[in-house]
């Protein structure tokens, strides 16, 4: 006979499993991270717009990166997510972890779309092409199709909800390579894509007045997703498990 | 003025891709706020049909 441990971490994990009280936790940060992301976002944006210096080569076209780059990131970030959750989701059957993963894909997709589209419209001045077949980009835009196809899967077998996710989750964990492709690139590949402007261990390629307004956005960015992905994993769980007494509690209690 | 929103002659580009990150998010945030809407609606009259049959 072995004692059964339940520490503090272990008993929040498994809180964290059920969907009521996922539901109940994550409800009081949704406000919080909304307010540290427009916050963020509005003195990000003054900050890069305004008060960073123009670039001695590039001028006022670099201001692009205070978009660019964040949602770059948040492109790669959020898709690691997926896979992670995908992986649990597989393996443990946990539905939390296939609520975050579907309700990661949406915004994920947008910051892919975001990253694809300024970097075209800061290629256009700076390399003189809207697009190139180039390791970096044709990878990120492989990205894009990866967030499609998952939910696009996910919608084609939506009969039977934990069936779908679970052919989401494997279609995740297959396409984290491409996160891994996108990453090393420039480095890889000869590419008309710059390397890294801002390294976490090495040096900086980037003054601090230019930084700054970066390092604003890429938290304003990881706050929305965080608010946009609780938010549509809330949805996602009413609605699959709306016929369960806990649901039904909610929606009773905010009529009255 | 004038000479902040001409960004150094990159206006286009510039005003472009920050309209299109704030596009993003807007649709982004109101497709939210429409969704637990109309599932919360949803629900409501599953429930009410199921208390009717009873």
């Amino acid at each position: 006979m072995h004692k059964q441990r339940t520490n503090a971490l272990v008993r929040f994990y498994h809180k964290l499993g059920s969907p009521p009280s996922f539901y109940r936790i994550s409800g009081y940060f949704l406000k919080w991270l909304l307010l540290l992301a427009i916050g963020l976002t509005t003195w990000g944006l003054y900050d890069g717009l305004v008060l960073a210096p123009a670039d001695y080569q590039q001028g006022d076209s670099f201001r692009i990166i205070y978009v660019h780059v964040p949602a770059a990131w948040m492109s790669m970030f959020i898709y690691a997510v997926m896979g992670v959750c995908g992986v649990i989701a597989l393996i443990w059957r946990m539905k939390i972890a296939e609520a975050v993963m579907l309700a990661s894909a949406p915004i994920g997709a947008w910051f892919t779309v975001i990253a694809l589209v300024t970097g075209s419209l800061w290629g256009k001045p700076m390399w003189g092409t809207w697009w190139e077949w180039d390791a970096r980009m044709t990878s990120e835009l492989i990205l894009l199709f990866l967030y499609i196809g998952i939910m696009a899967t996910y919608s084609a077998f939506s009969e039977d909800t934990r069936k779908a996710a679970r052919m989401a989750a494997l279609i995740a964990i297959v396409g984290v390579f491409n996160v891994v492709i996108i990453h090393y690139s420039v480095q890889w590949w000869s590419s008309i894509h710059q390397g890294s402007t801002v390294s976490l261990t090495g040096k900086q390629n980037i003054t601090w007045d230019m930084l700054r307004p970066l390092l604003f956005m890429a938290f304003a960015t990881k706050f929305y997703y965080g608010y946009s992905m609780l938010k549509r994993a809330r949805i996602y769980l009413l609605e699959t498990e709306s016929n369960k007494r806990w649901v039904q509690d909610i929606i009773m209690e905010k009529k009255s | 003025m004038s000479e902040f929103l001409n960004m150094g002659g990159y206006a286009f580009y510039v005003w472009t891709s920050f309209a299109l990150f704030f596009l993003a998010m807007a649709i982004d945030f109101i497709s939210l706020v429409l969704k637990e809407k109309s599932i919360k609606r949803n629900i409501r009259s599953l429930m009410r049909r199921k208390k009717n049959r009873q």
